[in-house]
């Protein structure tokens, strides 16, 4: 009579917490870890592969931008890989449908529903330049701040290279 | 403060549980079209999606499935999962005015779809493949119209 309603109680009570926390990561807004230094010196400034995943940054990623698929050049955006949709990856937009963006050998026309992500650290980025531009229903949401390491707590700011765009 | 947490927390414990079914297990469609014929009508048609076979891989060549438009994120469209990737593909680039085939191996990571109604649908062969993470799910029971009720029909060969 005692135990078997408590064990129910914390059950469901996990329950709650558990349905209620998972609508509101997907919803509203969800605290990730950033891996790899691709997005450098933004995210990660110091990478050694000593350093254990605990000192990567966490960042604040928020999905209310996915009701309209809005987005500015310089977003910073969380997107499943188009080779493996299993893997996220996080870059910055720096092509919107429509724009045309020069690469080392062409220039490229961003089409209808896609966009043009690369990472800060143009040495050591897997982004468009190597799978082409990312289509806008892939992107799972917005970084919005950083969280973690406490004395990089900050906003993200939106950078735009106006010279390599050209807009619409 | 605890009479009022007692009515409002089930309220929306049953709102997220609502969502999450939604999401990751599967829900009612309603489409409309003409690229799906004869399998789908223009309109009337309303057909279960389940989630679970897209998060675990078990989607074939036959079903047909959702996923989001890769011209507009906006769209969910209603296909026939045709190849999956590394299946070589073979399509008539235009029905309408040429017999010409084309064949192609479907990327990694990637999925072609096409509509049954190939003189009138915009699929894989007019925007390419399209990333598996665009796929939301798979249709596997049609509601109405009534004489449809039960699985979908199998690609008309």
């Amino acid at each position: 009579m005692g135990t078997p309603s408590v064990l129910w109680n914390v059950a469901k009570k996990c329950f709650t917490v558990g349905v209620i926390s998972l609508t509101v990561s997907d919803l509203f807004a969800s605290i990730v870890p950033v891996r790899g230094a691709s997005m450098s010196p933004t995210f990660n400034p110091k990478t050694n592969s000593l350093l254990d995943s605990l000192s990567d940054d966490r960042v604040l990623v928020e999905k209310l931008c996915l009701r309209k698929y809005k987005f500015s050049h310089g977003d910073v955006i969380v997107f499943c890989s188009p080779d493996n949709h299993k893997e996220k990856h996080i870059k910055r937009i720096v092509g919107l449908p429509g724009d045309w963006v020069g690469t080392i050998y062409d220039v490229v026309h961003i089409p209808e529903g896609h966009c043009w992500v690369e990472g800060d650290n143009s040495a050591s980025s897997l982004d468009s330049r190597s799978f082409g531009p990312v289509p806008l229903g892939l992107v799972k949401g917005r970084v919005t701040h950083i969280l973690w390491p406490p004395h990089r707590v900050s906003s993200i700011e939106r950078k735009t290279s106006r010279n390599r765009v050209s807009p619409s | 403060m605890g009479e009022w947490s007692s009515r409002v927390i089930p309220i929306v414990r049953g709102l997220c549980l609502l969502y999450v079914t939604h999401k990751y297990l599967g829900t009612t469609v309603v489409t409309y079209g003409p690229s799906m014929l004869p399998t789908l009508g223009i309109t009337g048609n309303v057909l279960l999606m389940e989630r679970i076979s897209t998060r675990t891989g078990k989607l074939r060549p036959g079903d047909v499935v959702f996923f989001r438009s890769p011209e507009n994120p906006r769209r969910v469209v209603c296909k026939r999962l045709v190849g999956m990737e590394g299946d070589q593909v073979t399509y008539v680039v235009d029905p309408k005015n040429s017999y010409k085939c084309n064949t192609i191996v479907v990327p990694k990571g990637h999925v072609w779809v096409e509509g049954d109604n190939i003189y009138n649908t915009k699929d894989s062969r007019n925007f390419g493949a399209v990333p598996y993470g665009l796929v939301e799910g798979k249709a596997f029971w049609t509601l109405l119209p009534r004489r449809d009720f039960g699985s979908l029909a199998p690609k008309p060969k």
